[in-house]
């Protein structure tokens, strides 16, 4: 066990001297920060104010910008090292593939989850100081949905490292595998949807299974349990389950499919060559 | 200590390594040479379980490297042929080593010395900011510090000046005893009061094989 937290803590060192993790933090300590001073929180629109406002925003934004960041700021561990030779030399010691592997997953984690959840805990505390109420059962949500995406797009970044050669290519699969779930998923199945191909009760389980789109739709549904701003959806969605179960399935999800996708990359890095 | 039975391996069609078998034995000291491109890099590589084989094997002390990666490379020391760029800071990389491999931090230090690097005084830079003779230098005072029974060189001293190639030379007499001493080299004249014997590789075969 002592060598799988040297990695995660060797990891976690280099990453918080790395350039990428400084505009990192930036944008999301920085997103706060602009949110304040626009007065966001003193604003209302569609019935949310103050904190509630401010968060639902964030995680708007957050949707977006956060698995793309880890994407492609993860995608280059494995592959990187590979790359520069970096992992013939680090390897060349007696540590075993998985501590490696699970090593730096651990340290990356930490380093993706932990600016994203202080950003959140500034905009409570800057709440709590203004005297704003505080929304805890927003921020409880917040919190395990972004660590839910964090785990998801962290095991898809590292499944995709594990088989990649070149960090180039393993940049150019990120992106797709990021513009595909944030866009062209969903432009393909309103496409399907309005052709009447296949049934509704499909085209939304594909929908869902996309560990954003269950993301969004959990984000809404704390505001708005009846979902009601997605119109007739809701009904595939709440009558197949109650709000809290979606809740519950909707961090849970994200984190097998993060786990699985991990998972699958450590049985490519260990079968594969490793140079 | 080593033995290379029927290896080989290949990167798509082309085959790295050609039916290779050969045995290193304790208090031997090979030269590894041949063009670029006859397989010396990947028989290392194979022989630190980098690669999985073709066909055939590699037994290290009887372990196979793949399946008991961690016990066999206890007994390795590895400097390759161009340091890394690491970004660790010394200080870090050591802890990393020291953890992982029990090599006593201060002998690196002492071996540092011996090759005339400064440590102590370098220990918050990062590696890759090094020049390239002191990372080479750092590299191969860690692999003196580890105190293992194979030793892997992959052309060392490639950006080590003639002072430090000295230091280098003068250290592995030092250490060679009761060892497997591994060099890839294109220039066997500086290497032939170390080693004892020459294998030249072309094409992924072993073409010679004599005692020196």
């Amino acid at each position: 066990m002592k060598n799988l937290y040297l990695i995660a803590y060797l990891d976690l060192k280099e990453s918080l001297r790395a350039k990428w993790f400084v505009v990192y933090s930036l944008v999301f300590g920085g997103l706060i920060a602009l949110f304040f001073i626009a007065g966001v929180t003193e604003s209302q629109v569609m019935g949310f104010s103050g904190l509630s406002r401010l968060l639902l925003m964030y995680i708007q934004i957050t949707i977006v910008i956060l698995p793309i960041f880890i994407l492609i700021t993860t995608v280059r561990s494995i592959s990187g090292d590979r790359d520069n030779h970096i992992l013939e030399y680090m390897l060349s010691f007696p540590i075993s593939l998985k501590q490696y592997y699970w090593g730096k997953i651990i340290g990356r984690f930490i380093t993706v989850y932990l600016p994203v959840l202080f950003a959140m805990l500034i905009a409570i505390a800057y709440g709590a100081f203004k005297g704003a109420d505080i929304p805890w059962n927003i921020f409880f949500l917040y919190t395990g949905l972004l660590f839910a995406m964090s785990s998801a797009f962290l095991g898809i970044a590292f499944f995709i490292s594990s088989f990649v050669k070149s960090s180039e290519v393993a940049l150019g699969i990120a992106f797709f595998v990021w513009i595909f779930l944030l866009a062209f998923i969903d432009i393909a199945l309103i496409s399907l949807m309005m052709q009447n191909r296949f049934n509704e009760e499909f085209i939304i389980f594909i929908a869902m299974i996309n560990p954003m789109e269950i993301f969004r739709v959990a984000a809404i549904s704390l505001f708005d349990p009846e979902l009601t701003v997605m119109g007739p959806v809701a009904y595939y969605i709440l009558d197949s389950m109650s709000q809290m179960v979606f809740v519950l399935v909707s961090i849970a999800y994200p984190v097998f499919i993060g786990l699985l996708f991990a998972f699958m990359g450590y049985k490519i890095f260990e079968k594969k060559d490793l140079v | 200590m080593i033995k290379i039975n029927n290896l080989t391996k290949k990167f798509g069609a082309h085959v790295s390594l050609d039916n290779i078998s050969c045995e290193f034995r304790k208090n031997e000291a090979i030269a590894l040479m041949g063009a670029n491109g006859a397989g010396k890099t990947t028989l290392i590589r194979a022989i630190l379980g980098y690669y999985h084989p073709n066909a055939g094997s590699v037994s290290i002390n009887g372990l196979d490297p793949i399946k008991q990666r961690v016990e066999v490379l206890k007994e390795i020391s590895f400097v390759p042929q161009l340091p890394p760029p690491i970004k660790l800071n010394i200080e870090e990389l050591i802890q990393y080593i020291s953890i992982s491999t029990d090599v006593d931090k201060e002998k690196i230090i002492h071996y540092s010395n011996e090759m005339k690097l400064d440590l102590k005084s370098n220990m918050g830079k990062s590696f890759f900011k090094l020049s390239g003779g002191m990372k080479q230098k750092l590299l191969i005072a860690i692999s003196l510090a580890k105190k293992s029974s194979i030793i892997i060189y992959d052309e060392p001293t490639a950006n080590l000046d003639p002072k430090a190639r000295d230091d280098f030379y003068r250290l592995l007499k030092q250490n060679e005893e009761e060892k497997v001493l591994l060099f890839v080299t294109h220039r066997l004249e500086e290497v032939k009061d170390l080693v004892n014997r020459q294998i030249y590789m072309d094409l992924g075969k072993v073409v010679s094989d004599d005692k020196i």
